[in-house]
Parts: C-alpha cells; sequence; structure tokens
C-alpha cells in the first residue's frame, strides 16, 4: 500500500496546486503488521553462515560487556549503567552494517553498539564511570557521543548525513532511540527534516517496551512506531529485535537505501529489556517476572544458537570459544577499569571556549590556589596523583 | 581583516549610507562567498530573503543548498545545524524572532554550547545562531523579547550584539569565522537605523569580546548595549545641560565580558549605570553592576544603578513605551547618583 492509497487521505489533502505530483517512489511506505523474521522462516536458508557465526560470537561478548559493566557498578567502579541485555542484536547489527565512513549515532544505552562499531570498551565507559563526558574522538571514530537528553541526537544525524550528501560523500548515518524517545518532540522534527531533505539517515528505534517504567501502551496510540513513518514520507520497517540476522538484514536494505539517495528508513525493531532501566531501578515496581520468562524464551543469544547448532554449524566446542573469548574481554575491562583514572581539575576549565576568557583565567587561578593549599595541607602522594 | 585603509579612515571618501540590515546581509554574503563551508539555514531565509530582509539574494548567488528554507521547526533547524558543523560545516542559523528560538533551548543549551566541552575539545561546534531580539518596532507579543539573559548564563556560549552598522558587518564576520558557537543578538530596532558605510571599503573586523568607548566623559558612565546604545548617546547629549559629561560604553559583547574596558572607566568616573532593555530582575544588569562593584568599590561615589526593562511580560505594542528605558529615564537615574556626596 503507498501513501496515495491510504483510506480517506484524500479527503484531507488542499487542492493540489499545479505542479503538484503524487509521490514517484512506489515503494510502501507501510510497515508489514507482523515483525520480520529470520531465524524460524524459509528466509533463514538465504543467510550467510559466516555471518550468522560473527554475530552469534559477538550478541554473546555484548551480553558478557553487559554483565560485566553492571558489575562494576555494584563495585562503585560505575556510576550508572543502563545494560541492554536482551537487546544485543539490535546494538550489534547497528554496529556491523555501517561502513568505516559512515556515522553512528547512539543514545545512553547503546555502549554496545559504540563497543562493537570498534571502540575502545574503556573509552565507552568514561561517560558512565563519570570522569569524563565523551571518552573519544567522535571523528576519528564516526561515533557520536552517548546521547543523554531523549532524541536530541536525531537530528545532528539528520545535519551530518545532509552535510556529508551535499559534500558529495556517500555516507550514511544510523540514529538509535527508544520507544519512549519517539514521543519526543526532536524525534518528529528529525523525522520530518530527514525526509524532506531526503538525508540519508536510518532511524533505529528499539521498542523494548518501557521508558523506564512507562509501557509503550502509555506512550502512543498508533498501531506500531513504525507507523509514524508514512507521515513524513519515508518507509517504516518492523522487525524482530531480537532476531540478529533479521536486524541485519532490515538495517542492511535501508543503509543500502539512504546510499543509493532514496533517502530515510524508519526501523522498529520489536524487542525487550531483560535487566532493569539501569543498576538504579527496580523493575518489579511495573512488571511482573512471567512477562520476564516469556521473553528469556525468544532471547536473542539462544533463538540464534538454536538455528547454529540445528544446523551443525555451532557445537559445545564453538559455543565454548565463543564463552571464553568473551570472559577475556570482560577479564580485560575489568582490570582496566579497576584502575583509577588520572583527572587533571585544570581541565574543568580547558575546553569551555576555544581560548580562556578572563573570567575562566581567573577562576582557574583561584582552583589553582585551592588545590595548592589542599596539597600543603595534606602533602601525601593522593593529591599530587589526582591533578 | 584590519587594514590599514581601515585604521587610517582613508575609505571615508567612498561612503554612503547603509543601514544595518544591509551591513548584516552583507556580512552574510562575504562570509558565504570566502568560505565554501558557510551555509544559512533557517525560515523563509530563501526566496523572500528572512522576514527582514537579512538573507536577501544569497539563496539567488550560492544556490538553495547554502542558503536553505527549512521546515518549520526551531529545534530541527539548530538540531541539523549541529550535525552539519560536526561533518565540517559553518551553520550560520536565523531564528525568525526572539520567543520562537525558545523551542530550540534544548539543543543550544544540551548540545551546542557543551559539545567542545563533552568532547574534551574534539569537537568544536562554529555555529552562529542570529537572533533579532527586543522591542520598540510595534510587535505584538513574542516579537520583541530580550532573551539575551538566558544565553548569557549558559557557559560554552558566545553572546554578542552589535548597536552599530559598522559592527554589525564586523562583529557578524567574526562570529561566523569563530570556531565557537555564537548567539548573535540583532537589535531588531536598530536594522534600519543608518550611518555612512560603504560595504565595499575594507573593514576591520574586530575580535569577539571587546567592549568601546563610544563617547568620553568625566562624570558618569553609562554601560550599554544593542538596542539601548542610541538611548544612552541620546542621554549623554541632553546631560551635558545638567553640568554633566556622561561616558559611554557599548559592550558589544555579552559573553566574554569585557571588564577592563567597563572597570577602567567607572574606576575613572567613579560613578556607573548599567542601560538594558530586558528585564532587570535576573538581567544582564544585576551581573554587570556585582562585576563592577567587585572590581571598583573603592572608587565608587555611589551604588551601580540600573536602568531595565520593567519585570513584566513585553507588554502589548500600544505599551511599549511605557516598558523601554528612554532618555528621561536614563538621566533620572544619573540623577540619583548622590552627586552631593561629591561636593
Ligand atoms: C529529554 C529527556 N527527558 C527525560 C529523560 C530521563 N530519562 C532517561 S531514560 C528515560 C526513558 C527512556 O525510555 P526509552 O526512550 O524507551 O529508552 P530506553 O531507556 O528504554 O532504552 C527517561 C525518561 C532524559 N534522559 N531526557
Amino acid at each position: 500500500m503507498t501513501v496515495q492509497e491510504l483510506p480517506g487521505a484524500a479527503a484531507y489533502r488542499p487542492a493540489p496546486p499545479p505542479a503538484w505530483k503524487p509521490l514517484t517512489d512506489p515503494a510502501p511506505l507501510l510497515p508489514d503488521p507482523e515483525p520480520y523474521r529470520v531465524l524460524g522462516t524459509d528466509a533463514v536458508a538465504d543467510a550467510d553462515p559466516e555471518l550468522l557465526l560473527r554475530l552469534y560470537a559477538e550478541l554473546v561478548r555484548g551480553r558478557r560487556y553487559n554483565a560485566q559493566a553492571t558489575a562494576l557498578t555494584k563495585q562503585g567502579r560505575l556510576a550508572v549503567y543502563p545494560s541492554s541485555t536482551g537487546q544485543e542484536a539490535c546494538e550489534i547489527a547497528a554496529a556491523l552494517v555501517l561502513e568505516e565512513r559512515d556515522w553512528l549515532f547512539p543514545s545512553y544505552r547503546d555502549t554496545l553498539a559504540a563497543v562493537a562499531r570498534g571502540l575502545d570498551p574503556v573509552e565507552a565507559l568514561t561517560l558512565l564511570r563519570g570522569d569524563r563526558h565523551t571518552g573519544y574522538d567522535p571523528r576519528a571514530h564516526r561515533i557520536a557521543p552517548l546521547c543523554t537528553p531523549l532524541a536530541t541526537q536525531l537530528p545532528h544525524a539528520v545535519g551530518l548525513a545532509h552535510a556529508a550528501r551535499l559534500k558529495g560523500d556517500d555516507v550514511v548515518a544510523l540514529a538509535m532511540v527508544g520507544d519512549g524517545g519517539t514521543s519526543e518532540g526532536d524525534f518528529h522534527e528529525a523525522l520530518n527534516f530527514a525526509a524532506v531533505w531526503r538525508a540519508p539517515v536510518v532511524f533505529l528505534v528499539q521498542n523494548n517496551g518501557f521508558a523506564i517504567s512507562v509501557p509503550l501502551a502509555k506512550q502512543t496510540a498508533a498501531p506500531s512506531l513504525a507507523h509514524k513513518a508514512v507521515g513524513y514520507g519515508m518507509p517504516g520497517r518492523l522487525v524482530d529485535g531480537n532476531d540478529a540476522p533479521a536486524v541485519h538484514q532490515v538495517l542492511g536494505e535501508a543503509v543500502a537505501r539512504a546510499r543509493r539517495g532514496e533517502g530515510p528508513t524508519l526501523v522498529e525493531a520489536v524487542t525487550y529489556r531483560m535487566d532493569a532501566h539501569t543498576n538504579a531501578d527496580d523493575a518489579t515496581r511495573y512488571r511482573v517476572e512471567s512477562e520476564v520468562e516469556a521473553w528469556r524464551e525468544h532471547d536473542p543469544i539462544r533463538i540464534l544458537e538454536r538455528e547454529l547448532t540445528g544446523r551443525g554449524l555451532l557445537g559445545d566446542e564453538g559455543i565454548e570459544e565463543a564463552r571464553e573469548a568473551a570472559d577475556r574481554m570482560a577479564a580485560a575491562l575489568r582490570e582496566r577499569m579497576n584502575a583509577d583514572p588520572v583527572l587533571n581539575p585544570m581541565d574543568l576549565f580547558a575546553h569551555v571556549y576555544e581560548e580562556q576568557t578572563a573570567q575562566l583565567r581567573e577562576q582557574a587561578a583561584r582552583l589553582r590556589v585551592e588545590l595548592d593549599a589542599e596539597q600543603d595541607q595534606h602533602g601525601d602522594e593522593d593529591v599530587e596523583e589526582r591533578r | 581583516m584590519t587594514t590599514a585603509a581601515a585604521a587610517t579612515g582613508e575609505r571615508t571618501a567612498r561612503t554612503k549610507p547603509a543601514t544595518m540590515a544591509q551591513a548584516l546581509g552583507r556580512a552574510l554574503r562575504d562570509s558565504m562567498a570566502q568560505d565554501p563551508t558557510v551555509h544559512v539555514l533557517g525560515e523563509d531565509v530563501g526566496a523572500l530573503g528572512g522576514v527582514f530582509r537579512i538573507t536577501d539574494g544569497l539563496a539567488k548567488e550560492f544556490g538553495e543548498d547554502r542558503c536553505t528554507d527549512t521546515p518549520l521547526a526551531e529545534a530541527g533547524i539548530l538540531g541539523t545545524a549541529v550535525g552539519m558543523a560536526m561533518y565540517g560545516l559553518r551553520p550560520v542559523v536565523e531564528m525568525q524572532f526572539d520567543a520562537f528560538a525558545y523551542p530550540a533551548f534544548e539543543q543550544l543549551i544540551s548540545h551546542v554550547a557543551k559539545m567542545r566541552n563533552r568532547t574534551a575539545g574534539a569537537m568544536p561546534l562554529p555555529i552562529t545562531v542570529r537572533v533579532p531580539y527586543g522591542g520598540g518596532i510595534g510587535g505584538v507579543e513574542h516579537h520583541s523579547d530580550s532573551s539575551e539573559a538566558y544565553y548569557m548564563a549558559t557557559p560554552g556560549l558566545h553572546v554578542v550584539t552589535p548597536a552599530t552598522v559598522e559592527d554589525a558587518y564586523g562583529l557578524l564576520r567574526a562570529s561566523i569565522a569563530s570556531d565557537d558557537p555564537v548567539v548573535f543578538m540583532e537589535p531588531k530596532r536598530l536594522y534600519w537605523s543608518k550611518a555612512d558605510w560603504s560595504p565595499e571599503a575594507p573593514v576591520a573586523v574586530e575580535p569577539i569580546g571587546r567592549a568601546v568607548v563610544r563617547r568620553t566623559g568625566r562624570s558618569a558612565t553609562l554601560i550599554t548595549y544593542g538596542p539601548s546604545l542610541p538611548v544612552c548617546m541620546e542621554a549623554a547629549e541632553a546631560a551635558v545641560e545638567e553640568g554633566w559629561d556622561l561616558e559611554v560604553v557599548d559592550l558589544r559583547s555579552l559573553v566574554p565580558f569585557d571588564d577592563e574596558t567597563v572597570a577602567t572607566s567607572v574606576r575613572r568616573t567613579g560613578r556607573a549605570v548599567v542601560v538594558h532593555e530586558s528585564s532587570g530582575f535576573g538581567g544582564p544588569g544585576g551581573e554587570i553592576a556585582a562585576r563592577i562593584t567587585e572590581r571598583c568599590f573603592h572608587h565608587l561615589e555611589a551604588p551601580v544603578l540600573r536602568v531595565a526593562g520593567f519585570d513584566i511580560p513585553y507588554p502589548p505594542p500600544m505599551q511599549e513605551k511605557h516598558h523601554l528605558p528612554g532618555v528621561d529615564r536614563v538621566l533620572d537615574a544619573v540623577a540619583r547618583l548622590q552627586w552631593e556626596a561629591e561636593s
């Protein structure tokens, strides 16, 4: 069904001016009512075994990363960690569909996507550890800073993709947002700009059921979040967010479409947040264990593993191998995160403006005096070390 | 950009009257011609040339990709500008009117102002946000706000406001060239003010952050900016009759703030009045008065006074004359500077 065929739509349209033409792109904009699946369907026959195995290894690593980071909050090494356990298929696919020149615009929950894209696991955690806002150079990795204000990174992705296209670069931006974030004004403005400018952007909504405690039903009355696309004049796609090859395929098609100059796509991945919102949240207040149990059956690692073992692509040995590789990554992360970061308080003034204002120079001098006094008083290496 | 010709005033022979609006348009044009990464975007900036015609002709000269009519969404305009700047462009964003910039506050405060800091200097955002501001043009509500205090309170932003035709050109050029984000406040009441000025002549582009003494005097200092500068200049002329010789400082830049020029003047005159249109409570005048008191306390012969707009939502156009600080209110404040204490 194309947008022109929407029942009753013609009645709401103002009289077309002489130049008005219907959309020439016949691509159906509306999502299929059922999320697209690969695992357990005929489509799986076409899936590249090598890709499936790669996805599997990355999912296992990702799950371990989430567990390790959550453990680090308990040891006080991280201020907070919003786990993406259960959502690894979305995180990994988002990272793997992009070429090196493409850009990723993650939200605060998407540390895993940044790491899967190749970011140093420790650099990816500086925001959540609290020592620096962004521990990496976004330009060097083509990863925007993990974004805390909901949906505000989406217009950035549109602007960057638009700028790249103006420069003649075939760069695609992939922006990630949660189901709650789709209610924000910036979500709407970003999609509208992207469609009007035909910007090479892919929006990935991870619908994990909740915005902190608020279920999707209280967030939107739309049949699906992917349906929102049609109002902007871009295709909406609904995909099983736990089916890694399906997410990879749908995002891959959207990225290819953007790269061909055919404009943005909105992808809704239906998934589930297995852990609480963050380590500080109590999920028992707003959901029942039986719901979580039901989703455990549909765990992204479990369903992929079932497929791979069923086809004889993966045996106990391979499973063990993936687990050991993940453990090694976690051990290295743990060790590095257990070292205190070396901080320089004078950095507070270093990057407010290109050149420090006179006012900031004065304030920096005052802090310097306080630090010197502190050191005179304690005289211990502890203070010196923290500088 | 500073040239000998500009410095010596050689170009006066070639000048003709130009408006501030023309000077701003010329600054945009020259910046775009010089630097292909400069892009203008906003509502109605293309074929119409903006509701104040500042961007007139830019779309024709540089194409719609460089002077772009955007969808009507301020957060989207500034938000996409962030992404454009991340990719190496220099966006100049037009906010149609002061009060319509508010939907973009989230982008401005959480992203534009902070990106350099968040990324430890790796990703500065060279964005200029042009905001026509202030009253006195008979605009209905939401068309006359003085919103500079909100921007001033946000670390990471430069806040600049010209009061003369020459500064409009020079400061806008400097803002666009700056690697830091600049909120460029345009006193819309002065858009049609004229000066002998030739856009063809070389013009000195001053770095952002310097105040200038517009009139020297010995009795007291009027500290002001933007739309209130002409008011203060007129007041200073009128004050001569009362035997007061007033100095007038035009701040030009609210952030960074030029403490030196202000303090030097006030130490000499011993008295200061801060004049601006925006509401007094929580307004720029309070900050400026505090800074003066901290730096010049022993030189002060009187408390630093403020002449500001009342602490009310901007009034309807038929009432705005009562709200806006005019010459009489400035002179009244000068009269309250405890002159008798001097003798
Ligand atoms: C603009 C804004 N408002 C509120 C918050 C506080 N907040 C953080 S996460 C969150 C819920 C987000 O839910 P969703 O978009 O579904 O993403 P999820 O956490 O499920 O990944 C809220 C309300 C915020 N970060 N930004």
